[in-house]
């Protein structure tokens, strides 16, 4: 089993959807959040994803296809 | 023997033993190195520090080390000169550069990689590694050889071939990734998880990152123990901005200096300035973006500190500039011609705020200003060939003459 920290951000149209519950329901990954801040206009949600590593990947692939944008949890590490 | 106590997160407070580790286990906050300043008081003094070597380590006690077994490559203490022309064209009576791209591999990165390095081999690392589009590969290659540890180097594979080289040089395993920028962050995100090396600005970055606050240090120190009115600091993952602010206040705490009144101003290219859109939006949250600039040092799109940058601008009464991508290339030349420095696109950035707070009057004559000059321009010169036009002569004076009339 492998685990990843990711930060999903999320547009204002994007934020009624519920990806996260979505998520857990087609892929075998378990979704776990730890910090989240989500307003009226925009939103991020930090999370753990727990599962087999070509789950997560197929998974965050259908999450990028629904147009929310991710990236690893502690920031870009490629720096200049 | 230093004066660290542990690790702490910077959202929830949990605390963490002094380990490779750069994320809370419970909320993923990001780590730093918490240190007992009382004890750092009764030990340090100013003629402590001017006692020290003429490079970083002269501050050795406020940095996260152990022991005196450094790796040194001589990084810090660089000049920090008063711009006389710049400043007249600009109306500034007390301009100061601070020329951190005459350090060993030519950028600030040596600095933080000074302490990731040291810290890695206190952890008993063979290994430093980092992904990088530039300065940071030649500081992590370059440590790693003085240090005789082993080397990864992640880059992207379409990077310009002078800028591999710059790390290729010193030795290490240079990895050319075929992918986008989010691609090879996904990856590297993923190694570092996988294999015991010191990734330097992952699971060394609380270490690394307290490298940045010797910038801070030094300008005090080298402006006669006082912060400057303005410092105006390029920023790309908001750490370096964040850490000199840290630096000169840790002097004004540790009674070193006076009060630190510093106003700190965010330096950004208009093709990727999340921090200062969020500064200037009013938002406490840095919203992702995708970077689209020539001031490619400074192209971090979901910036890891940019969260304190936002608060650490507002605290100082700062301001966020971003600068229009045409104006990048102005600065660099603007700089050169002035004061005969020449720097890289994130120096470029810098200048250009620096002008237009110059212009607004954000910045009053006399008041004292450092503008911080991060990198070499040799690194970056494909920015700037449009500006090399060249008098082609045949060999005799005549030519000469007659190619000078033409001016």
């Amino acid at each position: 089993m492998a685990s990843r920290r990711v930060k999903f951000t999320y547009t204002a149209a994007l934020i009624p959807d519920p990806v996260i519950y979505e998520l857990g329901k087609r892929f075998p990954i378990v979704t776990n959040i730890r910090r989240a801040d989500v307003r009226e206009t925009f939103g991020w949600v930090i999370l753990e994803m727990i599962g087999d590593d070509a789950d997560i990947d197929r998974g965050l692939e259908w999450v990028r296809g629904k147009g929310i944008r991710v990236d690893p949890a502690g920031g870009d590490v490629v720096e200049g | 023997m230093s004066f660290v106590k542990c690790l702490h997160c910077r959202e929830c407070g949990r605390e963490y033993p002094i380990e490779p580790l750069n994320a809370c286990d419970f909320c993923f906050g990001p780590l730093e190195v918490r240190y007992d300043y009382d004890a750092m008081a009764r030990a340090i003094s100013r003629e402590r520090i001017q006692k020290g070597p003429l490079t970083l380590w002269r501050y050795i006690d406020l940095l996260p080390v152990e022991g005196t077994e450094v790796v040194d490559l001589g990084t810090g203490f660089t000049p920090l000169l008063k711009a006389k022309r710049l400043g007249k064209l600009l109306g500034l009576d007390n301009l100061y550069l601070k020329n951190d791209a005459v350090n060993p591999t030519y950028s600030f990165k040596d600095r933080v990689v000074a302490i990731a390095s040291t810290k890695a081999l206190e952890f008993e690392f063979d290994t430093l590694a980092c992904a990088s589009t530039g300065n940071l590969a030649g500081a992590v290659a370059a440590h790693a050889a003085r240090a005789g540890m082993k080397s990864f180097i992640f880059v992207p594979a379409d990077l310009e071939q002078g800028k591999m080289v710059g790390a290729a040089i010193y030795g290490p395993t240079l990895v050319a990734v075929k992918g986008n920028y989010d691609e090879v962050n996904r990856l590297c995100s993923e190694l570092a998880d996988l294999y015991r090396w010191a990734f330097v600005n992952i699971n060394m970055r609380p270490y690394y990152a307290e490298g940045s606050k010797t910038l801070g240090y030094e300008v005090a120190e080298q402006l006669g123990w006082r912060a400057p009115d303005h410092a105006i600091v390029p920023s790309a993952s908001g750490s370096l901005f964040t850490k000199i602010w840290k630096g000169f206040n840790e002097f004004s705490d540790l009674g070193l200096m006076g009060p630190t009144r510093t106003r700190m101003h965010c330096a950004q290219a208009e093709g990727c300035s999340p921090i200062v859109t969020a500064w200037k939006n009013g938002w406490d949250v840095v919203r992702p973006v995708r970077p689209k600039t020539i001031a490619k040092s400074l192209a971090i799109g979901n910036p890891a500190d940019g969260f304190y940058a936002v608060k650490t601008i507002r605290n100082t009464g700062g301001t966020g500039v971003s600068v229009p991508e045409e104006q990048v290339v102005e600065g660099i030349r603007l700089l050169a011609e002035t004061e005969g420095i020449f720097t890289e696109t994130a120096g470029g950035v810098v200048i250009s705020a620096l002008k237009d707070l110059a212009q607004r009057g954000v910045i009053k004559r006399d008041e004292v200003t450092v503008a911080y000059v991060t990198g070499n321009g040799l690194k970056t010169q494909e920015a700037v060939m449009g500006l090399l036009r060249p008098l082609t002569i045949d060999p005799n004076v005549n030519a000469f003459q007659q190619a000078m009339g033409g001016r």
